[in-house]
């Protein structure tokens, strides 16, 4: 029922309903200083580091870090006229269908000209970080089971042990997370596996969640034994501090997810978003946002690992944004999730 | 600015350089053009098949319309120049999915075959591909409308680097052609300045018609020159003849007038009578001179422009003339002797010039040395030259220079009583130059003068 709202509202996104909905807010840096407006859908705390080195370059600035889901970004740049200097997310294809509709303003820099071809979309959306998104498991949870290393393996392994895994397998929920409807497209896009999977995940009771970070939070309370498509950065930093956490990028394929950030078209302070943007690109000063799992932007794609499979940043995206798309891919979705 | 004056040379430069400038911006323009509409056909047909792959694939269902959009065909759509892209599907009267405001054709197309246009869309300027088909619904036929629309930088992009590479093409045409228009305006005035060269090299008396060879574009020029040529040439031949037969005409009373003067100046007693009788004797006697120098001197300039050169023999044409002054030389009591004349001295010339030349030199010998002296003509030849050394013991030249002497009826101040018309050295000159030989008047040491001509050696 919620998502079928949810889609309704997508469907009809000329109506206004509300106000988008926001996580976190914080205002970084002195007060009473012109403000750099950021809206982005990283958390706080990660992201913190980056915006104090910038501030620390730039003393005569403050900075608003608003944080909310993909979907609230996309809906606030998109329906709410929302003004920041720099939008940030993880929604590949909703950041590529804004600038695709001219939500985004041109940037030219050393810096932004420096970036290889296949992480930026012309002069309007550039890429800041690369991350995988990989399968978690508890070692606890998986005593006596190999682990998976690719899709086939997991489904069988599922298959296997109903018992173990019913009720304790997680993943995004397409309906209400942008960053999984992207995730289950690009799997979907890759392989027939996916719809194998998907059904034998709803068989199983699969858990659906808003966010990577409470699917890694129900693996350490040992509620969940497997959690699929994780964000790496939440995976790189949550598995250091824990002996039960393991993170598998599965070998058929692993996709990777490119962070991308653009100066939107109505920015107030559109020459200071460009100057953090460019920040967060250059070697040097970028490297704290790319700590944690999300991997350098390498020049050449072919320099990745094999399996990795990087989303690129083209028009394609817009395809499963279209609302017929959409709604057929999420019908689908959740007839896979309802079995009896 | 003078047009009628200046130099032809730079009107041609900047000429052909205003023809080099025009040439590279009409390539440039061109080009440009070409490409935008070859890059424009190209984009077209990959957007039309594109449009029509996705209208292919509706399918009516239960529910309403399947709709497939392609992801690769997307992907593809956008990877010429990253293009943006748009697109809405109508089906009946109403939008069902895409951008609901994207502008519609002017004319539903009929078919699949797709219809182009160019529309404002949001920010830009966006091309736009339409395709039309009907599904059946349920038991109803349906229109369908997709539309799919791009920006077109990559075919910008295309076209305007092409036209760049041909503007640079064309501006290199430019460059190359300001060397090359030099170069060419150049070798085109090279036959003017050659037969400019030709005409300017020949001696002051040379009147013959230009016969250089020339372009056609220059024949009127030589025509009109040639004419000029001839018209002078005429006009002094003329003027040649004139002058010999008004000598001729003048010689004849005059020797009239001197015997007539001869008698009179015997049969009268009167000394006042004889004194004015004995200086019109001396008057015609000038007239005389200078009539049949006048006339010598026409002939030798009418000879030297019509100049047939033969082999004569220096030696012989001295004997002719030291027999011929043999009379002269005898009343005077001065001896004339020709020397070094034993063996054959060949040169080449004309044998009247030569002579006349001779006869002025031993003329003047005799004229200007006192009674019971000697006159000697020396022959030579030495150095591919023949010479003649003509030697008095008269009363040298008073350090008057030769220059000076050989003008037109010049005369020197060592003249006193002694008649002539000063222009006997001017027709030696005269016929030195034409037979291309030297000549050398001089004072000698010893006293007297030495006169020295020299011709090249047949
Ligand atoms: N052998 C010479 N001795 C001395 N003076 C000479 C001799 N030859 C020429 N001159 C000088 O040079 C002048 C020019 O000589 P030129 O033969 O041209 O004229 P001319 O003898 O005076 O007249 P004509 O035309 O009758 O010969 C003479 O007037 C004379 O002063
Ligand atoms: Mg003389």
């Amino acid at each position: 029922m919620r998502q079928y709202v949810i889609a309704a509202a997508l469907m009809c996104c000329a109506t206004r309903v509300e106000a988008y909905e926001i996580e976190d807010e914080r205002l970084f840096g002195p007060p009473n200083m012109p403000v750099i407006s950021v809206l982005s859908t990283t958390d706080t705390d990660v992201f913190a580091p980056v915006i104090e080195a910038f501030l620390a370059a730039h003393p005569d600035h403050a900075l608003r870090y608003v944080a909310a889901s993909s979907q609230e970004v996309f809906r606030a740049m998109r329906d709410e006229d929302a003004q920041f200097d720099l939008v940030i997310s993880s929604a590949m294809d909703l950041q590529m269908k804004l600038a695709n509709d001219g939500f985004a303003a041109p940037i030219v820099s050393a810096q932004t000209q420096a970036l290889p071809p296949w992480t930026k979309w012309r002069d309007r959306l550039f890429g800041f970080a690369l991350e995988p998104v990989v399968l978690m498991a508890s070692k606890k949870a998986m005593q006596g089971l190999v682990l998976p290393r690719t899709r086939r393996d997991l489904i069988d392994l599922l298959r296997a042990n109903p018992d173990r895994f019913n009720g304790r397998i997680a993943t995004y929920d397409p309906n209400i997370s942008g960053a999984g409807y992207l995730f289950a497209t690009q799997d979907a896009r890759q392989t027939d596996a996916f719809w194998r999977l998907a059904e034998v995940m709803g068989r199983l009771n699969a858990q659906l969640y808003c966010c990577s970070g409470e699917m890694i939070t129900g693996l350490e309370n040992n509620e969940l034994a497997l959690a699929y498509n994780i964000v790496g950065s939440y995976a790189f930093t949550r598995v250091q501090g824990s002996d039960d956490l393991v993170v598998i990028e599965l070998e058929d394929f692993t996709v990777a997810l490119v962070r991308t950030a653009f100066v939107p078209r109505n920015a107030e302070r559109p020459q200071m978003g460009a100057e953090l943007l460019d920040f967060m690109l250059s070697k040097t000063d970028g490297q704290t946002t790319r700590s944690g799992g999300a991997a350098l932007l390498p020049r050449e794609q072919a320099a990745l690992p094999p399996h990795v499979r990087p989303i690129r940043l083209d028009p394609g995206l817009l395809v499963y944004l279209d609302r017929i798309k959409r709604a057929n891919f999420l019908a689908e979705w959740n007839a896979a999730m309802t079995q009896p | 600015m003078g047009l009628q004056s200046g130099s032809l040379r730079a009107r041609l430069v900047l000429q052909l350089l205003v023809v080099a400038a025009v040439l590279a911006v009409l390539l440039f323009f061109t080009v440009r053009y070409t490409a935008d509409r070859a890059a424009e056909a190209t984009q077209d047909a990959i957007l039309g098949a594109a449009t029509t792959s996705v209208a292919e694939q509706l399918r009516a269902t239960e529910e309403g319309v399947e709709i497939d959009l392609a992801y690769s065909t997307f992907s593809m759509l956008g990877a010429i120049g990253q293009d943006r892209l748009f697109y809405r599907i109508d089906i009946g009267n109403s939008t069902v999915t895409g951008y609901d405001d994207l502008p519609l054709p002017e004319q539903r197309p009929t078919s699949l075959a797709a219809e182009f246009y160019t529309a404002p869309y949001l920010d830009t300027k966006i091309r736009i591909s339409a395709v039309s088909r009907t599904i059946v619904v349920g038991t109803s036929p349906v229109p369908v409308l997709v539309m799919i629309g791009q920006t077109r930088q990559g075919q910008a992009a295309i076209a305007g680097a092409l036209a760049n590479r041909a503007a640079l093409l064309g501006f290199g045409f430019f460059v190359l052609a300001v060397p090359l228009s030099l170069l060419s305006a150049g070798s085109i005035f090279n036959p003017i300045n050659r037969l400019a060269e030709a005409v300017g090299r020949r001696g002051p008396r040379d009147l013959r018609a230009v016969r250089h060879p020339t372009p056609r574009e220059l024949a009127p020029l030589v025509a009109a020159l040639n004419g000029f040529v001839s018209r002078l040439r005429g006009a002094l031949s003329q003027t040649e003849t004139f002058i010999a037969e008004a000598a001729h005409h003048i010689r004849t009373p005059l020797s009239t007038v001197r015997t007539e003067a001869e008698i009179a100046l015997r049969q009268s007693d009167n000394e006042a009578t004889r004194i004015r009788l004995r200086s019109m004797i001396r008057g015609v006697e000038e007239s005389a001179r200078s009539a049949s120098q006048l006339l010598d001197h026409a002939m030798v300039l009418y000879r030297s422009d019509q100049l047939e050169m033969v082999e004569v023999d220096m030696g012989q044409a001295a004997r002719n003339v030291a027999r011929a002054f043999g009379p002269t030389a005898e009343l005077k009591e001065v001896s004339l002797i020709v020397l070094g004349d034993d063996r054959p001295l060949p040169t080449r010339g004309d044998p009247l010039l030569i002579e006349a030349a001779l006869r002025n030199l031993v003329d003047n010998a005799i004229k200007y040395s006192p009674e019971e002296t000697e006159v000697c003509i020396a022959l030579s030849q030495g150095n591919g030259m023949v010479k003649v050394r003509v030697c008095d013991q008269g009363r040298g030249l008073s350090g008057a220079s030769m220059e000076q002497l050989a003008q037109r009826f010049s005369r020197g101040g060592n003249v006193s009583d002694v008649v002539g018309s000063g222009l006997g050295l001017t027709i030696v000159t005269e016929v030195i130059a034409a037979l291309g030989g030297e000549f050398l008047l001089e004072e000698q040491a010893t006293g007297g003068t030495c006169a020295n001509m020299s011709l090249p050696q047949h």
